[in-house]
């Protein structure tokens, strides 16, 4: 499918000129999987102006990927365009994007190719224009960073000019186009600046929490302490006294399964943040009962754990793992355990909306503004394209911010008032009201032969499903979680069994960042390095030859479970341990692996992950104080994501997930009792500061032109044991409970 | 009625004695670069100089900065080329960003008291910062460029 010009644009018509050349590229893996694509195929868009200005949409969310800057980036290269004279225009929520939805690590590998069409489409069209103008062949005509140039004869056009004749043009077929050979890029893989990078250093960035409507009144919402519970009696007196209240309004409980919705409660309405909060502590409220009052975390642990030692569905079978574990000559078995966690993107939700003549409008830092569509207009009963979503910048997301209940609060209750309506959530919602990242336990059990090779390995896990966020009877991972580490565990072991048993959740249940390898990348990864030492053999050479020879797994399909990988096909992404081979010798041999031995409270801990389709290592070094908390001096990555647009961004994301590891892995827990969640701000949910974050982080790059994969998420999985492998080096312990803290060594 | 300069600014406010500076800023000067990320002094999102010294304006109640001078990150320079600014961008630290106008104020109150802050200056002032992003590596060295010690 080829790139089209679109003369008339209808829903564009706010970010394009009546006279720019207007491309839309179309994604064609989107538009072949969805039968309404027929209509409209979703697509990249791309304007030139008349005054040569390049205007891009990006239709992906800005949370700190820089996702915002590169994919344009991507496109002006293609055009050769001069990127000073390129302007980013957001776009609001539209199904004529494709997926919005910025998740799951995918935005590059997802748009690569379309924005590439757009730009080398787009750069055609204008040697075809000034070929015709100038009347020469359109073969020595080229686009050189903003204008056309005709060596021969020393004529050149700016991109503007052309701009008319352009338009008159069909445009190019797909197999007319000619794509730049990466050595001509002037922007990719030059670590070019991000756009919103002199607004964020000077305060200007605008975020969820900074937007606002003429007239608007702000929210703060008191919610059910218990999940499943709702407003029984409520007393506004005292509230509605505070100076700056305008009204007080009781949200109706939501009819599971939970989706999208908001969770109720009462929200005090005021013309000042510090009035709303204020007056909301004033408000008395009465509960109704919820089934979900007697969750306790200990008891629900309890639970879990006794599920992992019974056995559960099957959903990866090789050979026969009873038989090798009966005849093998040592074995050995462990539970892990990873407790809920709250992602805290450093910006609570906060989102405002107008309703107004049976339509909304908001702006609101969402990762996933078509959600916010679909979640608000099923909430006030009115059209899907009635609501308007305009994206601020995201302060942070981690998967919090593509659930919009915040912003269907903030859209009811603009209805109620009849006036904008501004929902902000303090950090103590965010953390009291979480849709948390679920609570894990695993069990482990290998067999291994004389000479230490592991010839039999037992997975379970139980854990609370993302499922029940929309299917409230959902008891068992969904294929997209036992896709996450657990389905593909890519040993070379002759008899292997991965299982799944059932949990009912009790709180609100969500994806954070890395998902469901955060919990089965701890358990695998710990439960390897145990092996090793058992073996009495190098944790990184026990490692690689677990992993077995180099090859291509396909996994089978087990029971109605398919192998998710990511959406992708096999054929297409296999699961290749050379790959893996490959970042764990790099890690190895960039951390200094060989030399650095155990001594003196340090100690070097190794693990190895796939997910979203990259390939990582991470060798991370830790050191005991003498208080004996640990610090950790150093962090190696070896990464290996395909092809990559942008080096230093890359890097960011490493460094970053360095850190929301060091997180999960000293400090991350979530507790409830009597169904409430016991944490509520930073100082009984912290994370890590300067001082107990990786102090240097090194990321290798392998150097790839493998089709792009995730970036943004999978360096967060080999974080924890490989922390929790090098605090065994160092002292002996083995952690197999998460966090450190309760451990006294973080 | 409370009298206060907010960036050179004369600004009168009444309402609330207790409500915080925060708010102030954010909500009644649209001075939004001011951050709101827990409200209890935990997180330094915050952060402004009051009196040329780093506060956290989510704690600081409008009764207590009578008469003061209090600088956000919109005035930290008139051209956003302090030299913590310039080397934020130098170095690429923001990841989302929201944290680091707290980040750079709070940076920015280190180097007047500590014009070459040592690793453990920098960590010891930068500890109230969270970026839950996980910027701090490029933090310490954007502030080592900034004050011209070794980076
Ligand atoms: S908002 Fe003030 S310290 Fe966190
Ligand atoms: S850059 Fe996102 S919180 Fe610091």
């Amino acid at each position: 499918m080829s790139v089209t010009v679109l003369s008339r644009r209808g829903f564009l018509d706010t970010i394009f000129s009546a006279g720019a050349l207007v491309l839309s590229a179309p994604l064609v893996s989107e538009a072949a999987s969805k039968a309404d694509a027929a209509a409209w195929h979703p697509s990249v868009y791309l304007g030139i102006e008349t005054d040569g200005t390049v205007l891009i949409v990006s239709h992906r969310s800005e949370m700190g990927t820089g996702i915002r800057s590169v994919l344009p980036m991507l496109l002006a290269d293609e055009l050769d365009a001069d990127w000073k004279r390129v302007k980013v225009e957001q776009a609001i929520g539209d199904t004529r994007y494709g997926s919005q939805n910025t998740d799951g690590s995918c935005s590059i590998r997802d748009f690569y190719d379309a924005i590439r069409e757009a730009g080398a489409s787009a750069r055609l069209m204008l040697e075809r224009a000034a070929a015709s103008k100038w009347n020469v062949p359109v073969g020595e005509c080229q686009v050189k960073l903003h204008q056309v140039v005709h060596e021969k004869s020393g004529k050149k056009a700016g991109l503007g000019e052309l701009v008319k004749l352009a338009s008159t043009q069909q445009a190019p077929k797909a197999a007319e186009l000619k794509f730049k050979s990466p050595a001509d890029y002037r922007y990719i893989g030059k670590d070019t600046p991000m756009i919103d990078a002199d607004d964020i250093v000077t305060g200007k960035g605008q975020f969820g929490y900074d937007a606002k409507m003429p007239g608007m009144l702000i929210a703060s919402i008191e919610r059910p302490p218990v999940y499943g519970s709702s407003v029984a009696k409520v007393d506004d007196t005292e509230a509605r006294k505070v100076a700056g209240v305008a009204q007080t309004v009781t949200l109706d409980k939501f009819q599971p399964p939970q989706m999208f919705k908001q969770l109720g409660g009462v929200a005090v309405l005021a013309n000042s943040t510090w009035a709303a909060m204020q007056a909301r502590k004033k408000l008395k409220v009465e509960w109704t009962a919820s089934p979900n009052a007697e969750y306790e975390s200990g008891a629900y642990k309890s639970k879990l754990a006794e599920a992992a030692r019974k056995p559960q569905k099957v959903v990866r079978k090789v050979g026969d793992v009873d038989a090798a574990l009966a005849g093998a000559a040592k074995t050995h078995e462990a539970e892990y355990y990873v407790p809920l966690l709250s992602h805290a993107p450093m910006e609570p939700p906060a989102a405002v909306a107008e309703f107004k003549d049976g339509k909304v409008v908001t702006w609101a830092a969402t990762q996933n503004p078509q959600a916010v569509q679909e979640a608000v207009s099923e909430a006030l009963g009115i059209k899907k394209e009635d609501v308007t979503c305009h994206v601020t910048l995201l302060g942070g997301g981690f998967g919090r911010k593509s659930k919009p209940d915040y912003v269907v609060e903030a859209a009811l209750l603009s209805k109620k008032a009849g006036k904008p309506v501004k929902v902000v959530w303090t950090r103590e919602d965010d953390i009291r009201f979480d849709y948390y990242h679920a609570v894990a336990a695993m069990y482990m059990k290998a067999g291994l032969d004389a000479s230490g090779k592991t010839t039999g390995w037992l997975q379970r896990s139980v854990f609370p499903t993302i499922g029940s966020t929309f299917n409230a009877d959902a008891r068992y991972g969904q294929e997209f979680e036992m896709g996450m580490g657990w389905m593909d565990v890519p040993f070379d072991i002759p008899n292997h069994r991965a299982e799944n048993g059932p949990a009912q959740n009790h709180v609100r249940i969500g994806w954070m960042r890395s998902v469901a390898n955060i919990y089965h990348a701890f358990a695998v990864h710990s439960f390897v390095d145990e092996l090793a030492h058992l073996a009495g053999k190098d944790p990184v050479q026990y490692l690689l030859s677990t992993l077995g020879p180099d090859r291509k797994i396909t996994i089978p399909p087990e029971g109605d479970l398919k192998y998710w990988n990511n959406t992708m096909p096999q054929e297409k992404y296999p699961v290749d341990t050379a790959r893996l081979r490959r970042v764990i010798e790099i890690a190895a041999e960039k951390s200094g692996w060989a030399n650095k031995k155990p001594g003196n409270g340090r100690a070097l801990g190794i693990a190895a992950h796939r997910s979203f389709l990259s390939y990582i290592a991470a060798v991370v070094e830790i050191e005991m104080g003498s208080d004996g908390k640990i610090r950790i001096p150093r962090v190696d990555f070896a990464v290996d994501c395909g092809t990559i647009l942008h080096p230093d961004r890359v890097k960011s994301q490493f460094e970053g997930a360095g850190v929301f590891g060091a997180s999960i892995a000293r400090m991350g827990e979530i507790t409830a009792a009597n169904g409430q969640i016991q944490q509520s701000n930073f100082h009984n949910y912290p994370v890590a500061r300067m001082n107990e974050a990786p102090r240097e982080t090194h990321v290798h790059i392998v150097p790839s032109t493998d089709l792009p994969a995730g970036v943004g998420e999978p360096g967060v999985p080999p974080i924890p044991p490989a922390i929790c492998n090098a605090i065994y080096r160092a002292t002996g312990k083995r952690v197999r409970e998460l966090p450190l803290k309760r451990h006294g060594l973080a | 009625m409370i009298r206060l300069k907010i960036n050179g600014t004369s600004r009168q406010y009444e309402g609330d004695p207790d409500m915080p500076l925060l708010w102030f800023l954010r909500d009644n000067l649209e001075l939004t670069g001011t951050k709101y990320g827990c409200g209890m002094g935990l997180c330094g999102s915050c952060t402004v100089h009051v009196d040329g010294k780093a506060a956290r304006a989510c704690v600081t109640p409008m009764k207590s900065i009578e008469g003061k001078n209090v600088l956000t990150i919109e005035g930290l320079s008139a051209k956003g080329d302090h030299p913590l600014q310039r080397a934020w961008k130098q170095c690429a630290v923001a990841q989302c960003g929201y944290c680091q106008p707290g980040q750079i104020m709070q940076a920015a109150s280190l180097l007047k008291e500590k014009p070459k802050p040592t690793d453990a200056d920098i960590e010891a002032a930068m500890q109230g910062n969270i970026c839950r992003c996980g910027t701090y590596e490029r933090i310490r060295k954007a502030v080592k460029i900034a004050a011209g010690v070794q980076a």
